[in-house]
């Protein structure tokens, strides 16, 4: 098995921890794992990135464009931004919830969210887009966002791991205290009613 | 021996403690700050651990230590190298008793620099060997090399890891503690005439520094690192790549089973040329793939006309490769289609990415002060009591570079750390009639900043220094300077008093402030901004990273007349509009409560903030109070 995966989204909305618990569900299983993550002034609301290649048979940490078997968009706008990497036939999972920039808050540019959900939909066939509000109002939290997006990913057959797999890696990385609202968050859009 | 999934920092800091290492020091900065983070935290209880002041400082110590027998590593990025260079350059030419390793993270982009600088050249320049790894895994095993090489050889070596290394992540094998090295160093013994440097041990040991370099160069061409990839190889191969660093990962991954002869460079200095000679043998044309200096490209054009080779070289010089920034697979790909053509063994990857029509207008993030940031707080207060005057804001290295965003728009210069009390100065000087301010930080003002205070104030500047106080090494990722009272050992030790050292100097007005009092804050500013010569405010609140906060604040939909202020001039990433795409809202997820908003509201719509009154706890805040 080999998969490539792209993680995108904005500074402080949690993308190295899910690529921290793909890797480490990846290690359990003994499947070779390679990331490589923006750290640094990106991480103050910037665009971040990780990549993330599981499987034998390559050595670049970083992937090249059309090779990605599954993008996971923390946000609309980072997630069009990352679509070129996305081979043919490839799933994207894709948070609702535009983060909007301080840039364009105070006029000096554009960003319609709205218009990057549609173009996913046009140019992606296997898109999951997942209701980030829906799921903060029922989880009771906004900050497992990215949780959810990893059982949205399991479902999309192309992460290479079981739930199980997953669950494991949520016991080992994540406090106690917060273990049954990210066990919810993970199983959250296992059911096709939260997801489209 | 166990497996580990490491960062490519976590797994060089391993292998130097699996090398024995007795002492690390280093100054923060992406992306090297891992190393001594992970050194600290992985510490098997007999290494000495310290961030020092700066990188300078850094290198003095390990070398220091090295002089015992000691093996010592400094870790730095590689601006810092420039801070660090006046003692290395001389340490070359005394060399070193313990292993010293210097490691540098290169950082090509630039992604989180000033310059795009290659410390592959800055080897040759200094005459340091450099080791350069391609990957999280070998970094481990090649930092142990790096220990061994530079003690057998008696000269401090650079190990230099660029980003995609240094970030990278891989499952590794590393050794358990009981299985590392013991280093017992002999002690420091007297001989000035090996550790004084006069200009006759000056001269006599570059003659030495020549000779052995050249012998090195032999000695590195059979260091297996320094390697040909022949076995893929088909019969009369006439194209050749030579190749560094993570690159070499790409052009293995790149190569889709198109033959060509490659070579990796793992000591670009001292240049394995037997090595070379042998990669060259029977090529018609080489291709250098290489990230920021053409240093590959130069030494094999200089091979080929010492020995009168006909193989064209050609790389960055030629226009093959990018001159600058960061290569990525599809650079590299491209490259090697140009070069080797499409004929492949098995099908060169053609396909590409996804042919996409353009797509609606990507959002613009630049990155910003985060929600609650006291140094918004700061530019804001100075901004609003220089209106109208005529100004110059001079910024310097750390979060508040981010001040030069709209719409703040408080930072007119910014070139390395401390330089902008010298840019002050030197404007005001020539601009009699510019109010001339420098923004510093707490720990830039450690590393770099007292120097240039004192400058300004023997010189008789008229300017004001405002030290941004948040208690941390915030961009960098929290870690301790003199001003926080704690050492990365987990010491708690005397704090240095940034008011204290400027009062010492001198200065006759310093006043500490907190930001977020914007009333108070602007009073102070106009005021001190007044005296004649050089004065000091010190704007002092914590980070939002390591202070709790208390509540947030909201905006009350019938009190908000929609007029916009708040968001147009904070530019707070948790001011953002309300549903009806007029009025103020607050994104609770990120708002800290710091109540800047609040004060600046102008019908008093926002409330239920609650910043912090003290900034500090046990600091003696004194409210605008004067300090002399």
């Amino acid at each position: 098995m080999s998969k490539n995966i792209i993680l995108c989204g904005v500074g402080g909305q949690g993308t190295i921890l899910a690529s921290r618990l793909i890797a480490t569900a990846a290690m359990d299983r003994k499947i070779p794992i390679k990331t490589a993550e923006t750290i640094g002034m990106a991480q103050r609301g910037g665009s971040v990135f990780s990549h993330l290649r599981l499987g034998d048979g390559t050595n670049s940490p970083l992937i090249g464009k059309g090779e990605v078997d599954l993008i996971i968009g923390f946000e609309p706008g980072e997630t069009v931004r990352q679509l070129p990497f996305l081979k043919k036939g490839g799933a994207v999972v894709v948070s609702s919830r535009p983060v909007m920039p301080v840039s364009a808050m105070i006029g000096q540019s554009n960003y319609d969210a709205d218009a990057m959900i549609e173009y996913l939909k046009a140019h992606v066939e296997r898109l999951t887009i997942v209701d980030a509000d829906k799921a903060a109002k029922e989880l009771g939290s906004a900050k497992v966002l990215n949780v959810v997006l990893l059982g949205a990913a399991l479902r999309s057959g192309e992460l290479g791991l079981s739930e199980e797999d997953l669950e494991n890696a949520v016991r080992e990385r994540v406090p106690e205290k917060f273990l049954e609202l990210n066990k919810k968050a993970l199983s959250w859009c296992m059911e096709v009613k939260n997801a489209n | 021996m166990h497996k580990e999934f490491l960062m490519g920092n976590e797994a060089i800091a391993l292998g130097a403690l699996a090398a024995g290492v007795n002492l690390v020091s280093g100054y923060p900065g992406t992306p090297s700050t891992e190393v001594l983070e992970t050194i600290a935290k992985r510490n098997p209880g007999n290494v000495y651990v310290e961030w020092s002041i700066n990188e300078k400082a850094g290198m003095e110590v390990a070398a220091g230590a090295a002089y015992t027998g000691a093996r010592a590593l400094v870790t730095m990025k590689q601006v810092g190298l420039n801070v660090a260079s006046d003692p290395l350059m001389s340490l070359e030419y005394i060399g070193v008793k313990g292993g010293m390793v210097v490691l540098v993270a290169d950082d090509p982009g630039p992604i989180s620099s000033q310059t795009e600088q290659d410390t592959r050249t800055f080897g040759m320049f200094s005459k340091v060997p450099v080791f350069d790894p391609a990957s999280v895994a070998e970094a481990y095993e090649m930092i142990q090399e790096a220990f061994d090489f530079s003690e057998k050889y008696g000269t401090p070596v650079f190990f230099r890891a660029t980003t995609r290394v240094d970030h990278g992540y891989e499952a590794v094998e590393v050794k358990d503690p009981a299985e590392y090295y013991v280093n017992k160093p002999e002690g420091f013994v007297k001989d000035p005439s090996r550790w004084v440097i006069f200009p006759r041990l000056s001269v006599k040991n570059h003659a030495l520094i020549e000779k052995r370099n050249a012998q090195l160069k032999d000695i590195l061409s059979d260091y297996p690192r320094n390697q040909i990839l022949k076995e893929a190889e088909p019969a009369g191969c006439r194209k050749g790549i030579a190749t560094h660093g993570v690159n070499f990962m790409y052009t293995l991954d790149s190569l889709h089973g198109r033959d060509a002869r490659v070579m990796r460079v793992a000591t670009p200095f001292p240049f394995p040329e037997k090595l070379a000679l042998d990669f060259l043998e029977g090529l018609d044309e080489v291709l250098c793939v290489e990230e920021l200096d053409p240093v590959i490209e130069r030494a094999l054009t200089f091979i080929c006309g010492k020995f009168g080779l006909k193989v064209r070289i050609r790389g960055k010089l030629t226009g093959d490769i990018p001159p600058s920034g960061e290569n990525s697979m599809e650079i590299v790909g491209n490259a090697l289609t140009q070069f080797l053509g499409e004929t492949a063994g098995n099908g060169a990857q053609s396909e590409g990415g996804n042919v996409l029509p353009q797509p609606p207008a990507l959002p613009v993030r630049p990155p910003v002060l985060c929600a609650g940031c006291p140094h918004r707080a700061s530019f804001y207060a100075v901004k609003a009591a220089m209106r109208g005057k005529k100004t110059i804001y001079c910024g310097d290295i750390g979060c508040y570079t981010l001040g030069n965003a709209a719409p703040l728009d408080m930072c007119d210069t910014c070139l390395c750390m401390g330089a902008g009390i010298g840019i002050a100065q030197g404007v005001g000087h020539i601009e009699p009639d510019t109010k001339c301010f420098a923004f510093v930080g707490d720990s830039t003002f450690f590393a770099s900043g007292i120097t240039e205070t004192i400058n300004a104030f023997y010189n008789q500047a008229d300017m004001t220094l405002v030290v941004l106080d948040n208690s941390t090494t915030a961009m960098t990722g929290h870690q301790p300077h003199p001003g926080t009272g704690r050492t990365v050992m987990g010491q708690i030790v005397e704090k240095v008093s940034i008011e204290k050292v400027l009062r010492a100097i001198g200065l006759k007005v310093v006043e500490t402030v907190d930001p977020l009092d914007y009333a108070l804050s602007v009073e102070t500013v106009k005021r001190v901004a007044d005296e004649p010569g050089v004065k000091a405010i010190i704007f002092r609140s914590p980070c939002i990273a390591i202070s709790k906060p208390k509540g947030h604040s909201r905006v009350d939909p019938d009190k908000c007349i929609a007029c916009g202020k708040c968001i147009r001039e904070l530019g707070c990433p948790a001011l953002i509009l309300g549903e009806d795409g007029k009025k103020a809202k607050i994104d609770t997820s990120m708002c800290t409560g710091c109540t800047l908003c609040e004060q600046l509201c102008p019908v008093k719509a926002i409330s239920g903030g609650n910043k912090n009154d003290t900034a500090i706890p046990g600091e003696d805040l004194q409210k605008g109070g004067r300090h002399e």
